[in-house]
């Protein structure tokens, strides 16, 4: 039932900075805890995020075990063409969450 | 010698007093309460104050399609009965925990929605604290949202809210400390780097940072009551109960904030 919230601009001017939101739902188990009998929790973290505009990667992340759980990333970019953006979120244990937003550039 | 005398008498009748004194009349006047919302950061605010900041609301999401989904034996949704959660749920948070006849107690929004379960989609409940019930109370919640709180209203809470009042003022714990000694008496006062707030549940479910996760009051009275060293109460329990009751009716009047985030 993972989820994302994504928040991109529904309108830009051409050549505007816009900022671009994302939170996604994951319990980024750093691998480094112990349960009360001894036993290692396994990492289950998110290892990357990628966005991209058009088709073209305008923005990639890769986190580690020291990011809080349901990790909100933002980044800006410059609003070139009207389109769509892809998010695509990729984790341990076959992780992968996808999502867009389209904005339309006047 | 009779320095040392009156020393030891001065201290007696200091320890008589702080045992004699009432524990707390100092309730907070309607003007100076303050949900926690005004306590926190600037930059917890503004995860709160935008929906796409706020992480509480990946569990609204969830809980939405949870409300449309179909559960139990009868194969029903919340939604086959109660329509759009927008109208039908608007104002429901602000008036729980409520009487419920048939079990002749509160039940608060969590039970509220296992017995719904267990009574018309003929489902099995939910586990507290589960995800799903998280989520479906959080969406519930979240429809209240800016509502007045105007639970207690109902004169057969009258002897639980009593009930919750007097736990609430009951010292308790290996620092014998009473809920009041910290939200009543020192609420404009810091504990080590955290504010103390006054316990208006305003928000629940809410995003807790040091949770990393979503919980419910029941899971933050526990952790008070870990905090002062006592015994806590299992996750249902009456006492839990009277205690979420005691405060809503305490809030009467406060806006709902759910999904509030909080440190």
């Amino acid at each position: 039932m993972a989820s994302a919230l994504i928040n991109v601009p529904a309108k830009a001017k051409r050549g505007e900075i816009i900022e671009i939101k994302t939170l996604m739902s994951h319990i980024m188990e750093t691998g480094y805890r112990h349960t009360t009998a001894g036993e290692v929790v396994p990492r289950n973290i998110i290892t990357s995020l990628t966005c991209r505009y058009n088709g073209v990667e305008i923005f990639r992340a890769d986190l580690f075990p020291a990011i809080a759980a349901n990790p909100f990333i933002t980044f800006f970019t410059v609003a070139t063409e009207s389109g769509k953006f892809d998010f695509e979120w990729i984790g341990d244990r076959g992780f992968t969450e996808t999502a867009s937003a389209s904005i339309s550039v006047e | 010698m009779r320095s040392a005398r009156t020393i030891a008498l001065t201290a007696l009748l200091i320890a008589a007093d702080i045992a004699a004194s009432p524990l707390s009349a100092n309730e907070i006047p309607q003007g100076e309460r303050r949900s926690g919302y005004s306590f926190m950061s600037q930059d917890t605010q503004a995860m709160q104050n935008d929906d796409t900041n706020n992480p509480g609301m990946l569990w609204v999401l969830d809980g939405e399609a949870l409300w449309k989904s179909k559960a139990g034996a009868t194969g029903k949704a919340c939604a086959d009965c109660h329509n759009d959660a927008r109208t039908s749920m608007k104002g429901v948070a602000a008036r729980y925990p409520a009487f419920d006849k048939t079990l002749g107690r509160p039940v608060n929004l969590e039970q509220r929605i296992n017995l719904c379960r267990a009574r018309h989609q003929e489902a099995t409940p939910l586990p507290y604290e589960s995800r799903d019930l998280l989520a479906l109370t959080a969406f519930v919640a979240q429809q209240s949202r800016g509502v007045a709180i105007v639970a207690a209203a109902d004169p057969q809470l009258e002897p639980f809210i009593t009930k919750g009042r007097d736990l609430f003022m009951q010292r308790r714990g290996q620092l014998n400390l009473a809920c009041t000694n910290c939200h009543d008496d020192n609420w404009d006062k810091r504990l080590a780097g955290s504010a103390i707030t006054q316990g208006h549940p305003t928000g629940y479910p809410l995003y807790r940072l040091e949770w990393q996760s979503l919980g419910s009051l029941q899971r933050r009275l526990r952790a008070c009551i870990t905090g002062i060293r006592a015994q806590t109460y299992d996750y249902g329990a009456p006492e839990l109960g009277e205690l979420e009751l005691y405060l809503m009716s305490r809030a009467r009047g406060m806006p709902i904030e759910t999904p509030a985030v909080r440190p």
